[in-house]
């Protein structure tokens, strides 16, 4: 009865003529744990296709409720917390994997001949997964939200000729209002993932098409005349089926992926909503999630004259050296053993994003808007005019910026031990002028007051300086 | 060519224009639809913000607008926050709270008489002028005036656009 009707639909769909060659299409014996991350990239996005549809039964998409409705889904929903914790470390997993998939299949020269277009598909879907990471942050619609809205319309502003058009499509209008968020939301949930499933279709056709690159041995460079006879051979004489031999790795992999996800999002739970989108509440320290924080520490470290040219001109030109790449380099040695610009091309960018990533998670750069107070015991026996410089220092904010006594900001320099380092007119001076970042008091202070500042400082001379 | 071929060639090419029509007869009201903001412009609307004697003289105060052209559902964001600095007796002075460098919100510091932005530190005067940090401009402003004892602070794009 069952075999019947298993031969029924096996007849009229195909199963064992069409669909299982497919799955069990011949795969490089060869091929090991490198190969499992592209299919680990697919699994996340399954998982937040499905965890997103979830999610998408509660949130509603209007400014006036976005917040609220997913403050019910993180606190109030049954298991929403987890539905919620499995879409934020899954957009991680997502964007981790398929940065490692991309290193991964350049490292290995996998994008050579016949692969070029696998590699263009590739880079678009990888695009894209950027795109779902930057528009799914913003339907948070909390503080951080609002402004990286902001912040992304300032960077697309930039873009010559058409800088103004581009905001007013981003913001749907001239200022951020009603209509921005439904526009990332139908971004997210509609344009891009089926920008992505129409992608996916054409990767996974491909792979198919022209088989799994075998790993690379040095000193057997792909040559286009002879490659796809000698890779039909390998695959003839030790190819072994992808399901299951190559394909139990992939789920295992996966599989842990998953299990991490599952157990952070349980655990720890997805991060806490914050303040909710508020114009007018400009207490807001707005920082991107931390997969674009790498970027926003580099834009405040360039040189502002430059940085007009690299908010645009970075990421075109990080987009067009990976579209031009299989045409620059489509055939010729594939192991990084022979490619050591490849390997240092990698080394060197994943350095730069560390160092950049703990930079950005720091951020020296910004100014204390709360600043914690300096320990009256500094001035203590110092006399007036420094108690009068402490509060002096406290109450013109440059404790925003200065750390004195081990409190403070770090924009500006640490100034313990700095009555050692400047004298006491070169200590006036830049008070009154500024200079180097930092503003002129110059107006702000009466000369008594500044008197009273160059006292406390002065003073400062005795303790070693920490920077 | 024998007479089939061109028959077909015909009929292809037919297929595959009279789809292209109907194509571009739906991305036409779509596009429109989707480009609505560049081809609406809001208009530019004058907004009360307070009473005159709600403003001393020589103080810095956020005020926020409502945008011309909200939507019932857009919430708090159909305010707009603005600085305020009353100069004089009629003097006025509005500043956008937003950074020249990316847009993020200045802060005044009363006690220091700057404008502080929290994401890369870029510090301002109170009248606007770049004092320290990356940004590229002197903060926008917004045009305000007083009429009949109110003060009144007139709508614009957000101001971000070099």
């Amino acid at each position: 009865m069952i075999k019947q009707l298993y031969r029924w639909l096996d007849d009229r769909l195909g199963l064992s003529s069409a669909i299982m060659p497919v799955v069990e299409h011949p795969v490089p014996r060869s091929i090991n744990w490198w190969y499992v991350l592209g299919s680990a990239t697919l699994v996340a996005f399954t998982v937040q296709v499905v965890t997103g549809v979830a999610l998408a039964f509660s949130y509603v998409p209007a400014p006036n409720s976005a917040y609220e409705s997913l403050t019910f889904i993180t606190h109030a929903a049954v298991l929403g917390k987890v539905v919620r914790g499995i879409h934020y470390y899954g957009s991680s997993a997502m964007v981790v994997l398929i940065s490692l998939h991309l290193a991964r299949t350049f490292l290995m020269g996998s994008f050579k001949f016949p692969r070029e277009l696998n590699w263009l598909s590739g880079v678009f879907l990888f695009a894209l997964t950027l795109g779902m990471a930057f528009t799914g942050q913003l339907l948070r619609w909390n503080q951080d939200a609002y402004w990286a809205v902001v912040v992304g319309a300032a960077q697309a502003a930039r873009t010559p000729l058409v800088g103004e058009w581009l905001v007013q499509l981003l913001l749907a209008g001239q200022t951020v209002g009603g209509a921005t968020l439904t526009r990332f939301y139908a971004t997210h949930v509609f344009l891009l993932p089926a920008a992505m499933f129409g992608l996916i279709a054409v990767h996974l056709y491909l792979i198919v098409r022209h088989g799994i690159s075998e790993p690379p041995r040095a000193g057997w460079p792909v040559d286009r005349a002879r490659y796809r006879e000698w890779y039909d051979r390998l695959l003839h004489e030790e190819g072994v089926p992808f399901w299951p031999d190559a394909a139990w790795r992939d789920v295992v992999f996966a599989l842990a992926v998953g299990a991490v996800v599952v157990a952070l999002s349980i655990l720890v739970g997805p991060a806490e909503l914050g303040e909710r989108a508020d114009p007018t509440n400009l207490r807001a320290y707005p920082r991107p999630d931390w997969y674009f924080l790498w970027y926003f520490a580099l834009l405040s470290l360039i040189p502002p004259a430059t940085e007009s040219v690299v908010i645009i001109g970075f990421p075109t030109l990080i987009g067009a050296i990976l579209l031009i790449l299989p045409f620059v380099a489509p055939a010729g040695e594939r192991s990084p053993r022979r490619r050591p610009w490849a390997v240092a091309s990698i080394g060197l960018s994943a350095l730069a994003i560390a160092v950049l990533l703990r930079e950005g998670i720091e951020a020296p750069w910004s100014p204390d808007l709360n600043p914690p107070r300096v320990p009256v015991a500094l001035v203590a026996g110092l006399g007036q005019p420094a108690e009068r410089g402490l509060m002096l220092f406290q109450a013109k904010d440059c404790v925003s910026c200065h750390m004195l006594g081990g409190a403070g900001g770090r924009r500006g320099p640490d100034l313990d031990g700095v009555g050692a380092r400047l004298s006491r007119d070169q200590l006036t001076w830049r008070i009154l002028y500024g200079g180097n970042g930092m503003p002129a008091y110059g107006q702000s202070l009466t000369p008594e007051e500044t008197g009273d500042l160059v006292e406390l400082l002065a003073a400062q001379g005795t303790r070693p300086g920490r920077r | 060519m024998d007479e089939t071929a061109t028959r077909r060639r015909f009929l292809g090419r037919l297929s595959l224009a009279l789809s292209g029509l109907a194509g571009a007869v739906v991305a036409v009201p779509i596009l429109a639809y989707l480009l609505s903001p560049l081809i609406h412009p809001a208009p530019r609307l004058w907004r009360d913000v307070g009473r005159l004697d709600d403003f001393k003289i020589g103080e810095t105060r956020e005020v926020a607008i409502y945008d011309p052209s909200s939507l019932p559902w857009a919430g708090q964001t159909a305010l707009t926050a603005v600085w305020v600095r009353r100069l004089g007796e009629d003097a006025f002075t509005a500043f956008a709270v937003n950074c020249t460098h990316l847009g993020c919100p200045v802060n005044w510091q009363a006690g220091a008489g700057l404008f502080l932005c929290p994401c890369h530190g870029g510090v301002y005067y109170a009248d606007g002028r770049v004092a320290g940090g990356p940004p590229p401009k002197p903060l926008p402003r917004y045009t305000v005036r007083v009429q009949n004892g109110i003060v009144q602070v007139q709508t614009q794009p957000l101001p971000i656009v070099s």
